[in-house]
């Protein structure tokens, strides 16, 4: 089985926003693979190992596909470190492209590449879109299920049941491969992601995304990273969505810490009007 | 062109609040190009609610058909995209809900659309406000396309108003429905009888400094006594504490009553991304320097063990007071 994530590099969240000629200042940035695409690398890997002991699966295959400049090949090397197998970098200025534009390429990467599912992240933690995975599926006339917060694999034929965090409970959809599946936080829970291989009795860290190894990192150098251009994918930098302008939201005035809970209740009700 | 296409979620004969939210964002992009605002109720049973939907939108469009009994985005998007070419739309909406995200860029795939989600402002007839980086900053952004897809942010837009005079209604095919191989296998709901955590007037969050969920008792017994919904920290959800979706945040819930009260919450700008937009903010935490009193505008340092009880009861003496 052959597993695409799609990956983006974003800053830092942790880095506090600064704005430079009306826009964020990444200048000094430190970067990070995209919290819910190392997620989604990590699920990967879940799908096609035997957790108990660390095989993986005969045949499998995960390439991770990223869209972004030159230095994005240090998160993509990463996810290969992660365990990924393989990877295809698309170099792009981050302003020649927006969602349509990534969709396009990853359309493309896939009509070459026939991916059984494209697993990645649910939205990019620094433009919060969380648009590309259903714009993709659209595109492709596939399947999806979004905001996995479970999956159970199934064979004959190969499918994905998918926990799916919606308003007002969990919904369980079925997908058949292929197939486009976008992640959520809670997928990287102990027993998250059950593939009929890993013992359902085995339980992962529950910590999140594994960190690469040492012997993980020594192996990344080696894999293959190719690097591409938006033409090779027919995409052209003329993103049709265009930030005109950054602005950071007014501080909050500052609070009162009060000494205890009868003052509390009476500032709440006289000064804020709250009660 | 220039007619807005409103997707609007239902609950039996009425529209969901979240769908208000949407048709007062329609209204307002309907203004800046000069159209109408078509309110589009899909799903087996739409019609039910489409006398609700017409008090709100001058025209209702209802696509209702057995076949649509389970929310799918394979099978509502064509449709939704189908009405929107065959009303001419130049704008097509639908509230950042869970199924309005997971529904409308399939939607904008499928026009070749530019898409805006989660926006908190509209500023022209193609310029949208949306909060980028958990809301640390706020994105003008300009869509070129001649369709455009947004999805408005329920705590951004006020319910619209019911209009002087019921608009009309009128109904269309569903077509072929083909769900792509896709199958709805069940929902696991979580009932509750407090209000929605979108729409309520006071939330009552906790975290991991519960410990428990059997220890979040005493947060519903406040909730309930102010009318509240709950809402919890990743931690407490990632932990089984509570359910999950009551978690507050970037990717959570995102919350903007008048007033929020934060036990146990360390105040991660995760967290804060969903709450910030709260009128009063109270936090109680045992360690005074955690960034939730940075934004609250009342903080008590102490243990929830003791503050909470005293909350409630001195609360109740407000109560008996007045
Ligand atoms: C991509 C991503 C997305 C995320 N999205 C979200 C999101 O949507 N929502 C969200 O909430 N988080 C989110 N998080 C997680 C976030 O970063 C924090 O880890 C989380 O909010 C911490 O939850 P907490 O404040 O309950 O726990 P902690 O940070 O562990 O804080 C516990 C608090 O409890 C206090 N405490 C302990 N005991 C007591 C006591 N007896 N009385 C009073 N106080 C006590 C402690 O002082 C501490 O402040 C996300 C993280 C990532 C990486
Ligand atoms: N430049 C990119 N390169 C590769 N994948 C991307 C890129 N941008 C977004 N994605 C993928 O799309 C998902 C959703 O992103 P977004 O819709 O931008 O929030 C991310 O989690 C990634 O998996």
């Amino acid at each position: 089985m052959k597993i695409l994530v799609p990956v983006k590099r974003v800053p830092d969240p942790t880095q506090k926003a600064k704005i430079k000629d009306g826009h964020i200042d990444l200048t000094g940035a430190s970067w990070i693979v995209n919290t819910f695409d190392e997620y989604a690398v990590e699920t990967a890997l879940r799908l096609l190992e035997n957790g108990a002991d660390n095989t993986r699966t005969a045949g499998s295959e995960i390439v991770v596909v990223s869209i972004g400049p030159d230095d994005a090949a240090k998160e993509i090397r990463t996810c290969l470190a992660m365990g990924a197998d393989r990877a295809i970098h698309v170099v792009a200025k981050d302003e020649e492209i927006d969602s349509l534009a990534v969709v396009k390429v990853l359309q493309a990467v896939i009509a070459a590449e026939k991916p059984d599912f494209v697993l990645m992240g649910k939205q990019a933690v620094d433009g919060d879109a969380n648009q590309v995975g259903q714009m993709l599926a659209g595109k492709l006339g596939w399947p999806q299920a979004t905001f996995a917060a479970s999956i159970e694999m199934s064979k004959d034929p190969v499918a994905l049941t998918v926990g799916r965090e919606v308003d007002g409970g969990v919904e369980y959809k079925k997908v058949p491969s292929p197939a486009v599946v976008t992640v959520d936080l809670r997928i990287v829970g102990p027993k998250a992601v059950q593939n009929g291989v890993t013992p359902a009795s085995h339980a992962y860290s529950g910590e999140g995304a594994r960190l690469p190894s040492l012997k993980g990192i020594m192996a990344a150098k080696k894999k293959p990273l190719a690097a591409t251009k938006l033409a090779d994918y027919g995409a052209a930098a003329a993103p049709s969505i265009k930030e005109l302008s950054v602005t950071l939201p007014p501080p909050r005035p500052p609070g009162q810490i009060v000494a205890d809970i009868p003052t509390l209740v009476k500032k709440l009700a006289d000064e804020a009007k709250a009660l | 062109m220039g007619n807005v296409i409103a997707f609007c979620e239902f609950t039996g004969a009425n529209l969901r609040t979240s769908a208000l939210s949407n048709l007062a964002f329609a209204r307002q992009a309907a203004q800046h190009h000069g159209g109408n605002v078509v309110a589009l109720l899909v799903g087996a049973g739409a019609q039910a609610a489409s006398a609700h939907a017409a008090k709100f939108a001058p025209t209702v469009v209802v696509v209702d058909d057995a076949k649509l009994a389970n929310y799918l985005a394979e099978t509502y998007a064509p449709i939704v995209a189908t009405v929107a070419k065959a009303n001419d739309a130049s704008v097509v909406s639908a509230t950042a809900t869970a199924v309005g995200k997971d529904l409308m860029p399939r939607v904008a795939a499928l026009l070749d659309a530019g898409m805006a989600s989660d926006i908190a402002k509209v500023d022209g007839k193609d310029t949208f406000v949306r909060p980028i980086l958990a809301g640390n900053a706020y994105s003008t952004v300009q869509i070129s396309t001649p369709t455009i897809v947004v999805t408005p942010r329920q705590s951004e837009f006020e319910a619209a108003a019911e209009l002087p005079s019921a608009g009309t209604v009128t109904t269309a095919a569903a077509g072929d429905v083909n769900a792509a191989g896709a199958e709805f296998v069940r929902l696991d709901a979580q009932k509750s009888d407090r209000p929605e955590l979108t729409d309520a007037k006071v939330v009552v969050s906790g975290g991991r400094g519960m410990k428990t969920g059997e220890n979040f008792k005493v947060l519903e017994e406040l909730a309930d006594l102010l009318g509240a919904a709950m809402g919890a920290s990743r931690a407490a959800t990632d932990a089984g504490m509570v359910p999950a979706d009551w978690q507050v945040g970037q990717t959570g819930k995102i919350v903007a009553p008048n007033l929020y009260f934060a036990v146990a919450i360390s105040g991660a700008i995760q967290h804060l991304a969903g709450m910030k937009g709260s009128k009063t903010i109270v936090a109680i935490n045992k360690n005074k320097d955690e960034p939730i009193f940075q934004v609250a505008d009342y903080g008590v340092v102490a243990e929830w063990e003791k503050a909470v009880p005293e909350l409630i009861s001195e609360i109740k003496k407000l109560k008996a007071s007045r």
